[in-house]
């Protein structure tokens, strides 16, 4: 046993058990801690298969930005967690039959007869870029779905902003460029009246 | 690492359109509301340059580019054009629906012109990929524009309902797509072909995969058991939206439909043709037994249109090119009819009032004549009673599945489509036969109103000149699927 793989079962069991804490653990936020631990090993199997890339990016957007949004929502919301886990035991036997029926299907694509998918990575030269290799792709052969992502994305811009944009009138709101261009006379009135007051 | 540019010729209308979506978008920040009509009027254009692009650029090979990822063929120009005629139908039909109810916003159009490039991506692809992200451009406009209307609730909760839905099966295609790339090694349609000709990939992990992507197909296309968002989404969502969702997307679904099974998988044959002909028997008797309880003309048609795409999944599952141009024709019909019909309930709705009761249409002869001959036209149409284009839609999926030996099939098809013939007519029987409850004067717009006199007009001219539109699409199928 070399040492890669000494690493790739040492990742593979913490992730495996980040994994199972994820879905049994009884707090929300200890479970979304549990998914930052899966995430993170699941980029050090990546660093493995020499795609730093996407290792760094799982770890960036992941961990970085997506997970800290999840967290900051569980603590936000105050969970009643007992109610939630009401559902857990009668729920139970759907979930274990789906889970088992895609522990099957997923063994079945791997061991497809006269087939094996997954065969042994190969280390690869020196030079080799996985990130060099991976926007070559990008923009070359898959340039057309990279497009359309981008696509979909302006589409998402555009439907936030049509859905919850709201342009209110009357709302006391202050606007800072108008409040520094206050002139003296928009503030002070002078009104010149008697030093005494008259006819007493 | 050389890089050939791949040919941008076939795909020539989808970049017009992706510009001038864009245009539109940054133009109508500069618009006042009371020149929005210039936004409208660009998208009108931009359909028109599309279809012009998509005439002279067209050939009648099977043309690839973006390495294989897009294909550009007869059946994809045609489909194309008619996905353009129908939003340029459905924008004149809501035009003045939409100004009356704060819609009128640049983002609607920018919305649907993104809406129609995903279809025509979808039309176009040659990869899972592609069929896929075109796919979510689609449902992403979709969802978006049903929940436009953000202070109806009844919207919001369509909208929401949809979007949930159509996540899943989103899902569910993405999965059993991964279980054919997993079994055939590859992501492209034809590649998968020919693994599956060839015999590589165990039958049982094909046979799974295929399971999930008729699965999603299925909620996609609104049929039963995968139906129960189409009477929700088609009631909760404002009338014009409806009709986008009811008519255009029919077209891309049908292209997605056979570039998946037809083309992709069609090794399989056996397989889906089972799954196939148990939704199309449970589409077309829970849609037409379930429409005759409903009093909301919207949510009837949700219904028919269930029933409705059982009929056209009858022509694809008899595998055979000629099923295919039958059910190509029966979407085109169907499309037209499904204009007219929601068209009409734009036409008659006005500020604070949906005509979207069986009541509202009652006495409609005495109020408008016009109107209630081309609502009948329609409505004789989807009954499929001659000489109408329904009919001739509906002979030929029967002939199809006849022809594959499906003679049960067809006696079912014949027997359900009879008791669909109950809720049209009770349409007509509302409109001819009883007093109206309504008499305020029915304004129009001189561009709808011409519209829905076409509309109807075709479908009653395509009933009796069905021939040249059936060789059309027979032509196109049998230059596309060789």
């Amino acid at each position: 046993m070399n040492f890669e793989l000494l690493v790739f079962y040492f990742l593979a069991t913490i992730l495996l058990f980040a994994g199972l804490r994820v879905v049994t653990a009884r707090h929300p936020v200890h479970a979304a801690l549990y998914l930052v631990l899966a995430f993170f090993t699941g980029a050090g199997l990546w660093l493995l298969l020499e795609a730093e890339f996407l290792a760094i990016t799982l770890v960036l957007v992941y961990i970085g930005a997506v997970m800290v949004l999840f967290l900051f929502v569980v603590m936000m919301m105050n969970l009643n967690i007992e109610k939630m886990r009401d559902g857990f035991w009668s729920n139970l036997p759907l979930a274990a039959f789906v889970g088992i029926l895609m522990a099957i299907e997923m063994s079945l694509v791997l061991t497809v007869a006269g087939r094996t998918i997954g065969s042994d990575p190969h280390a690869h030269a020196a030079g080799y870029s996985n990130t060099k290799e991976l926007g070559r792709l990008i923009y070359t052969d898959y340039v057309y779905p990279f497009e359309l992502a981008a696509v979909i994305l302006l589409v998402a811009i555009v439907a936030a902003i049509a859905i919850t944009l709201r342009r209110r009138t009357g709302t006391k709101h202050q606007d800072p460029a108008w409040q520094v261009r206050v002139k003296r006379d928009d503030r002070v009135r002078l009104v010149s009246m008697p030093a005494e007051k008259e006819g007493d | 690492m050389t890089f050939v540019t791949p040919n941008l010729i076939p795909a020539l209308s989808e970049i017009f359109v992706l510009i001038m979506a864009s245009l539109i978008l940054v133009v109508d920040v500069f618009l006042s509301n009371r020149n929005r009509y210039i936004s409208y009027a660009l998208t009108q254009l931009t359909l028109l340059g599309a279809a012009w692009i998509t005439i002279s650029s067209g050939s009648t090979d099977v043309v690839y580019t973006f390495n294989g990822m897009f294909v550009g063929d007869v059946m994809a120009n045609m489909l194309k054009m008619m996905t353009y005629l129908a939003v340029s139908a459905m924008l004149v039909y809501s035009r003045s629906y939409i100004q009356l109810r704060n819609l009128f916003t640049g983002e609607f159009f920018v919305l649907v012109l993104f809406a129609m490039l995903g279809m025509m991506v979808m039309i176009s692809a040659s990869h899972f990929l592609t069929l896929y992200l075109g796919l979510e451009l689609l449902s992403l406009s979709l969802y978006s524009l049903v929940a436009l209307q953000r202070d109806s609730a009844q919207a919001t909760e369509a909208a929401m309902k949809y979007f949930v839905l159509g996540a899943l099966a989103s899902g569910l295609l993405l999965y059993g797509m991964s279980m054919i790339y997993g079994a055939t090694g590859s992501l492209e349609i034809s590649k998968v072909a020919a693994a599956i000709q060839h015999g590589d990939g165990g039958r049982t992990v094909l046979a799974f995969g295929l399971v999930f992507i008729v699965a999603g197909l299925a909620f996609k296309l609104g049929v039963v058991p995968f139906h129960m968002w189409i009477p929700d989404v088609y009631q909760g969502a404002p009338t014009a939206v409806t009709l986008f969702i009811g008519s255009a997307p029919k077209i891309a679904a049908f292209a997605f439909v056979m570039r998946l099974l037809a083309e992709g998988l069609n090794g399989l044959v056996h397989d889906w043709q089972g799954m196939l002909i148990i939704m199309a028997v449970l589409s077309m008797a829970i849609g037409n037994l379930a429409a005759i309880a409903q009093t909301n003309i919207k949510r009837m048609l949700a219904y028919s249109t269930i029933s409705h795409m059982g009929f056209l999944l009858l022509g694809i599952l008899s595998g055979t090119l000629n099923g295919y141009s039958s059910s190509m024709f029966y979407v085109l019909a169907y499309v037209l009819m499904s204009l007219g019909s929601f068209g009409m309930i734009l036409l008659l709705s006005r500020k604070g009032f949906e005509a979207e009761n069986l009541d509202d249409f009652k006495g409609l002869n005495q109020r408008k004549p016009w109107y209630a001959f081309m609502l009948l036209l329609i409505m004789f149409s989807m009954a499929g009673v001659p000489p109408t284009v329904g009919f001739y839609a509906k002979l030929s999926v029967l002939q199809a599945a006849l022809s594959a030996g499906y003679l049960w099939l067809v006696v079912f098809a014949v027997l359900m489509s009879v008791i669909g013939a109950f809720y049209y007519l009770r349409i007509i029987k509302l409109m001819y036969f009883d007093a109206p409850l309504d008499q305020a004067p029915i304004e129009s717009q001189p561009d709808s109103s011409m519209l829905i006199s076409l509309n109807g007009m075709a479908v009653l001219a395509l009933g009796i000149l069905p021939q040249p539109l059936m060789a059309l699409c027979a032509y196109s199928i049998q230059k596309s699927l060789l």
